[in-house]
């Protein structure tokens, strides 16, 4: 399924990407950007320029008016949306600021969600519930808080921890977040941090991470800033 | 997790406004569907006031005007039947039995019928029920009286108790030298025979033959055992009954009755002539089945509108399924689902209140109104029904489901609060 081409390995490519929103106010402009199989990436910008935007093209949620978004080497753009929404599912792990949990499933239940999209993912963890307790563990969440509470009962910091387990069950190869931490208070931001790198290190997967905060740059590969890689489109302000 | 599991835990999550949007649906569901048994039923009895009853003949006049007198008691006779043609064309052959009936006298609110005891066993109703007597017997005596249920209950009448009846139908004029007594009370028919006070044909001419013209005769009155030594053929009737033979003599017979030369008679099918009644009355029923639609309209345009004011507040819900790979069709789809797990459920509840309501209210409707409800199971078009709620659910959902379609979207990664 997937067409080798040089850049073949990279988890993530983009290539003369243009977007703008719904409305015209806002734009991305991007040339070229890649993120390689199992690297680690940390993108920064000030606020409102465009980062949300930025991950929310990698992710598939938006879609590009020009260019090629691809993922293991798979270009998104030009497929029908459902068979993007189908790759995205499969190759993508997405962990948001906070809310990250349909608030009326069990944690649990929120982590095997994705699987019900990506039958790939599904099929590469044996028993998904076992699996997802795994995760859990290690992400010292105790088993009858992920079974059974219903996920808005959880602290802010666990639910980003059960966001963690989420984005990898079934070993996406890219996982991405957009300021995961910036809702955490500063130990329980050291405790997430450590454990999404020991989470990424076990998968193998890249990661993409986006925040205001560069202190914690320091363990990443790659530190990208978004004024060098993308050019804001800007509409009338009116 | 499938799409339908989540769309009810969803649901859940919203229990209070999921319950009452449901429960509006039920109600709306079991107003449609009682309305339409209600018609049914009411059709039904409407239909069975006279049956096993062949032919029913009176003077010339519209059909519907002879079955509102003879059958309902509304209205009056423009003319009488000489009993001489009463005579003459109930021994025909074809004649299996007759019944005259003698209509124009009343008592109180109710109209005084003149009958032969005949008339209590081949009066039939609801599919060949006879009269049956709730306390008493026929009438034995010259001046006995049956009453009907209503009579009874309306009067407080039990039998023994003697009953002045009125010349014509405004009673300032009673024949109160005469008073009756009652000798039987009738159960409930659900009939006109209910609001009917029953006296013999000959009691009729008896009450009357100190009258003439409409005043009473000067003199001293024909003393009772006098009358009761008399013969009280009567001169005319206002209508009468008629089982023939053979169903297949019954057009013949009409023929005959219809064309008889000596005077302008008619005779009616009482089945045909009750569609043709029941036509003119139908219309109101087309009126009520048109309302109680438009509830199941509102109720469902209710729960659109429900489902749309939630979607702001689902936006977050929404954005997640998205980002773990739900296109937005998924989301549209869901929302479709929910609706129509609501309808079914509403569905679902509406028929169990409807036949809980039924079992509850079917005796005292029986009793109260003579209104016999078969509690049957779904008919196939109470199932069309059901089918119709559901996908017109599923019709009103596109409108939520679209806008989350577009706000799925336009929305990005972003959630906003
Ligand atoms: N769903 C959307 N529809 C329309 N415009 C949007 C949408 N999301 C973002 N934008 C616009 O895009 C621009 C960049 O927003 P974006 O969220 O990408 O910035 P950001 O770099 O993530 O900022 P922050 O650091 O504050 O999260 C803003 O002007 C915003 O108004
Ligand atoms: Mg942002």
């Amino acid at each position: 399924m997937t067409p080798v081409t040089s850049h073949g390995t990279d988890a993530l490519r983009l290539k003369s990407v243009r977007f703008t929103w719904p409305g015209g106010r806002f734009g991305l402009d991007v040339n070229e950007f890649s993120i390689a199989a199992g690297e680690t990436v940390f993108l920064y910008g000030p606020s409102g320029s465009g980062k949300s935007t930025l991950l929310s093209l990698i992710a598939g949620i938006a879609s590009v008016d020009a260019g090629e978004v691809s993922l293991q080497g798979q270009v998104l753009s030009g497929l029908r949306a459902a068979m993007r929404d189908r790759i995205r599912a499969e190759r993508t792990g997405v962990i948001f600021q906070m809310f990250n949990l349909v608030p009326y499933l069990t944690p649990l239940e929120n982590i095997l969600l994705p699987l019900r999209f990506a039958p790939e993912r599904r099929k590469r963890c044996e028993d998904p519930q076992a699996a997802a307790l795994t995760l859990t563990r290690t992400l010292s969440l105790p088993d009858p808080m992920v079974q059974q509470a219903p996920a808005s009962t959880l602290s802010v910091g666990q639910q980003q921890r059960v966001a963690i387990a989420r984005a990898m069950i079934g070993h996406p190869p890219l996982i991405i977040a957009d300021e995961p931490t910036s809702a955490l208070d500063s130990d329980a931001r050291a405790d997430f941090m450590h454990l999404l790198f020991d989470q990424v290190a076990r998968s193998g997967a890249a990661l993409l991470m986006v925040s205001h905060d560069r202190g914690l740059a320091e363990n990443f590969d790659r530190v990208v800033s978004l004024s060098d890689i993308a050019r804001p489109i800007r509409g009338d302000t009116a | 997790m499938t799409l339908t599991r989540l769309a009810f835990k969803s649901l859940l999550s919203r229990g209070f406004t999921v319950g009452l949007t449901v429960f509006a649906i039920a109600l709306s569901v079991a107003l449609f569907l009682g309305v339409e048994k209600l018609r049914t039923g009411a059709r039904a009895s409407f239909a069975d006031t006279i049956s096993s009853t062949d032919l029913i003949m009176g003077a010339r006049s519209g059909s519907v005007q002879l079955l509102l007198y003879s059958v309902f008691r509304i209205g009056n006779a423009t003319n009488n039947v000489s009993w001489e043609s009463y005579e003459d064309l109930t021994g025909r052959p074809e004649v299996d039995w007759a019944v005259p009936i003698s209509l124009g006298d009343s008592h109180r609110q109710f109209r005084v019928m003149g009958t032969t005891r005949a008339y209590f066993d081949r009066y039939k109703y609801r599919g060949g029920r006879s009269l049956e007597f709730a306390a008493g017997g026929e009438f034995a005596d010259l001046f006995d009286a049956v009453v009907g249920a209503d009579v009874a209950d309306t009067l407080g009448y039990a039998v023994g108790d003697p009953i002045v009846v009125a010349h014509g139908l405004a009673s300032f004029t009673e024949h109160d030298d005469l008073p009756f007594r009652i000798s039987g009370v009738l159960e409930k028919t659900g009939t006109p025979v209910d609001r009917t006070v029953l006296v013999g044909l000959g009691a009729i001419e008896a009450i009357h033959v100190d009258w003439q013209g409409g005043g009473r005769k000067s003199g001293p009155a024909t003393p009772a055992e006098m009358l009761r030594e008399m013969d009280l053929e009567p001169a005319a009737i206002t209508a009468a009954m008629i089982g023939v033979k053979s169903r297949l003599q019954v057009f013949k017979l009409q023929r005959a009755i219809n064309e008889y030369p000596e005077e302008p008679l008619l005779a009616i099918l009482p089945g045909l002539a009750l569609q043709e009644l029941w036509e003119i009355v139908g219309v109101a029923e087309t009126a009520l089945t048109g309302v109680s639609a438009m509830v199941v309209v509102t109720a469902l345009l209710g729960m659109a509108a429900m489902i749309l004011s939630g979607l702001n507040e689902r936006r977050r819900e929404m954005a997640i399924l998205r980002a773990v790979g739900a296109g937005p069709m998924t989301i549209a789809s869901l929302l479709m689902t929910e609706a129509m797990a609501m309808a079914a459920a509403g569905a679902v509840l509406g028929i169990a209140l409807l036949f809980g309501g039924l079992l509850l209210l079917r005796p005292w409707l029986d009793a109260a109104y003579g209104l016999y409800l078969p509690v049957t199971g779904l008919t196939p078009r109470d199932l069309g029904v059901l089918a119709i709620v559901v996908a017109a659910a599923a019709a009103v959902s596109l409108v939520p489901a679209a806008r989350a379609y577009r706000m799925s979207l336009a929305d990005g990664m972003m959630i906003k609060f």
